[in-house]
């Protein structure tokens, strides 16, 4: 119970930095989360998972002996396959049945991940070195690592690039006008089956990218991949879908809040906060809507 | 229902007969018994309902937690027993044991029955998967914070108390069969009892549309509430039997374990054939014969096992069993059948 967080500026300002440029992690997460829930209406529980195996590709070239900042452009590459994958075993049979199917179906795959990453990887907390050394601000008062910028720059990188290709691409369009109609987008020549294959595999590459940069400026674990599962879905559904100042906005407000209830209540109870957070939106939400008796659907 | 009564009674023989039959898995029985209670009560809200929760394991968790809590601190001070690590240093006398189990099960199952009632409100007012992914955070948010209050042993765990030194390991484990099989045939009668009445139709009429039966003048949140305070009685009940049987209680890994209890109790409920009375029972035995049957073989694998155990069952078998007999043998659920449209579906095939 840290309390110091109010009287000095300095500690408030370092845990708003530090919540921003997290929070532009979780909403290059919650971006993909938000593609795929649009475009096939799934909820994917093995997001998270599928950030940390990204992170351990980018592990793996640092223990390799490759900058570990490479892996930003592996692991993508990697991930896009691992997505295409999942999507063509599993996920093309439950993309038109209740949700709840997808839900149960991508919560056996996320422990099937988890384990087999314990088995690949061991269950130690690991963490590629970048050695990009840290910025000082403030007299030294506020401590910013660089790889948390380069961080959240390549993050910002790789979202914009994303909206423009989704913008102008050919592929691109697919994916928007199955999103908006998948019958329609269907008669009119789109292949929705592969436009669906595409958008998870573009969903599984964000998760690459941002597990790259996570392994580069946090630690990864293979059981860490639930809360950015939760995380992601609690941006989305406080952005919203397809609004994507949106998400970076709420992304960047939880990040903040996870260093504020880190300093406040201490770090065992930071993912118990997340979590809490989550039913906290949920009920509110409810309770706002059920005023016009309407309900959260 | 002649017939009914004969196989009820041969269920019950065998099930007070199991323990001397098959001695060596006395444990395997009581936990058996625990997961039926578990999927019958999750197939309340997942089955006849139609919210498909994950945030029963909560009730679960909190009744283990309390049951061992009640049955200690009834008699020594908690917060040095969990920091002792337990029975170091406090004895329980056979009659401090069993007057504690007695006071820590009731309130174990009632303090998560009001529990449910309170927030009942508030969850039970999401649908779909918002419901689903909701309860998901209740059940990990319980486990993430019980694991840092200290009283409970935070991090580390807390023993329970261990069986007093009356009959040795073989009372020990007649005494907890015979307590979880009593819980299990409270839980299924009561849920067979509730299943005969106005209440299931109202619960499947919540189901299949919750608008409709709105409009219908149903009172859709009281029915909600009261079907997830029942499931919560008897999901903390489950827990507090479990909580001693295992005599060790972790905060992610026994008491609210999302990635294993939680999960098996939909998975149960699912492979039995949800929507159904006898589904949950089905399926809680062919999983738990499955799991200790193969686990051993998967030595440290399992939860690879588990994982493409769910997608297997979720994708190709989301009706269960009983819904495969059902549509095999659809008189005996008392469809009629009429022999033409049989003829015709057979030849749309």
């Amino acid at each position: 119970m840290d309390f110091m967080v109010f009287q000095y500026p300095m500690i408030t300002i370092q845990a708003c930095l530090d919540g921003i440029l997290l929070g532009v992690l979780f909403a290059l997460i919650a971006y993909g989360m938000a593609l795929q829930w649009g475009v096939m209406n799934i909820i994917n529980i093995a997001q998270g998972d599928l950030v940390i195996l990204g992170g351990y590709i980018a592990y793996f070239m640092y223990l390799y002996g490759i900058h570990p900042a490479w892996g930003v452009i592996v692991s993508p590459f990697i991930m896009y396959f691992v997505g295409v994958g999942i999507y063509k075993l599993v996920i093309n049979k439950v993309v038109d049945r209740d949700l709840f199917i997808s839900i149960l179906a991508t919560f056996g795959i996320s422990i099937l991940f988890m384990q087999l990453m314990n088995f690949a990887f061991g269950a130690d907390v690991v963490l590629a070195n970048s050695g990009y050394g840290t910025t000082f601000l403030f007299d030294s008062n506020v401590v910013l690592p660089n790889s948390k910028i380069f961080s959240a720059f390549v993050s910002i990188v790789f979202a914009i690039c994303l909206v423009i290709y989704m913008k102008k691409s050919k592929l691109g369009r697919a994916i928007r006008a199955t999103a908006q109609n998948a019958r329609a987008a269907k008669i009119l020549g789109v292949d929705t089956e592969k436009v669906y294959a595409a958008t998870f595999g573009i969903n599984a590459a964000l998760c690459g990218v941002a597990g790259a940069l996570i392994s580069i400026t946090f630690t990864i674990h293979p059981y860490m991949g639930l809360p950015y599962t939760i995380r992601s879905f609690m941006i989305v559904i406080v952005a919203g879908l397809g609004n994507l100042p949106g998400v970076a906005m709420s992304g960047m407000g939880l990040g903040v809040f996870e260093e504020f209830a880190d300093y406040l209540l201490g770090t065992e109870f930071r993912i118990g906060s997340v979590f809490l957070l989550l039913v906290l939106i949920l009920v509110y939400r409810r309770f706002k809507l059920s005023r016009k008796r309407e309900y959260l659907k | 229902m002649n017939k009914n009564i004969i196989l009820y009674a041969a269920i019950l023989i065998f099930g007070l007969a199991a323990p001397f039959i098959f001695p060596a898995f006395k444990v395997q029985l009581s936990i058996l018994c625990v997961l039926i209670v578990l999927a019958t009560t999750w197939n309340i809200q997942g089955g006849e309902m139609g919210y498909n929760t994950f945030g029963n394991i909560l009730f679960y968790g909190l009744g283990m937690y309390l049951c061992a809590s009640v049955q200690v601190g009834m008699f020594f001070p908690l917060a040095e027993w969990t920091e002792s690590g337990g029975e170091k240093t406090f004895v329980h006398t056979p009659a401090q044991f069993f007057q504690g189990m007695a006071v820590g099960l009731v309130v174990a199952a009632v303090i998560p029955t009001v529990v449910a009632g309170l927030i009942g409100y508030a969850i039970l007012g999401l649908r779909g998967h918002y419901f689903a992914i909701c309860t998901l955070g209740l059940g990990v948010a319980a486990g993430e914070i019980s694991g840092g209050i200290e009283i409970i042993g935070a991090g580390q765990g807390f023993t329970t108390p261990p069986f007093p030194n009356v009959g040795g390991l073989e009372a020990r484990g007649e005494f907890f069969y015979f307590l979880s099989f009593g819980a299990l045939v409270l839980t299924f009668l009561a849920v067979r009892a509730i299943y005969s009445t106005r209440f299931k139709l109202i619960l499947n009429a919540i189901r299949d549309n919750e608008d409709k039966a709105e409009a219908m003048g149903i009172e859709t949140m009281k029915y909600k509430i009261i079907g997830w305070m029942v499931s919560a009685f008897f999901c903390g009940l489950a827990g507090g039997i479990m909580g001693g049987l295992v005599g060790y209680i972790d905060s992610t890994d026994v008491a609210f374990d999302g990635r294993e209890m939680g999960v098996f109790m939909v998975l149960m409920a699912i492979l039995g054939g949800k929507g159904t009375l006898w589904g949950p029972v089905i399926g809680a035995t062919v999983f738990h014969v499955f799991k200790e049957g193969f686990w051993t073989f998967f030595l440290g694998w399992q939860y690879v096992a588990l994982g493409v155990l769910i997608v297997v069952i979720v994708i190709y078998f989301p009706e269960g069993i009983m819904g495969w007999l059902r549509e095999k043998y659809p008189e005996r659920f008392g469809e009629v059948v009429d022999e033409a449209d049989r003829k015709a579906q057979v030849e749309l095939k």
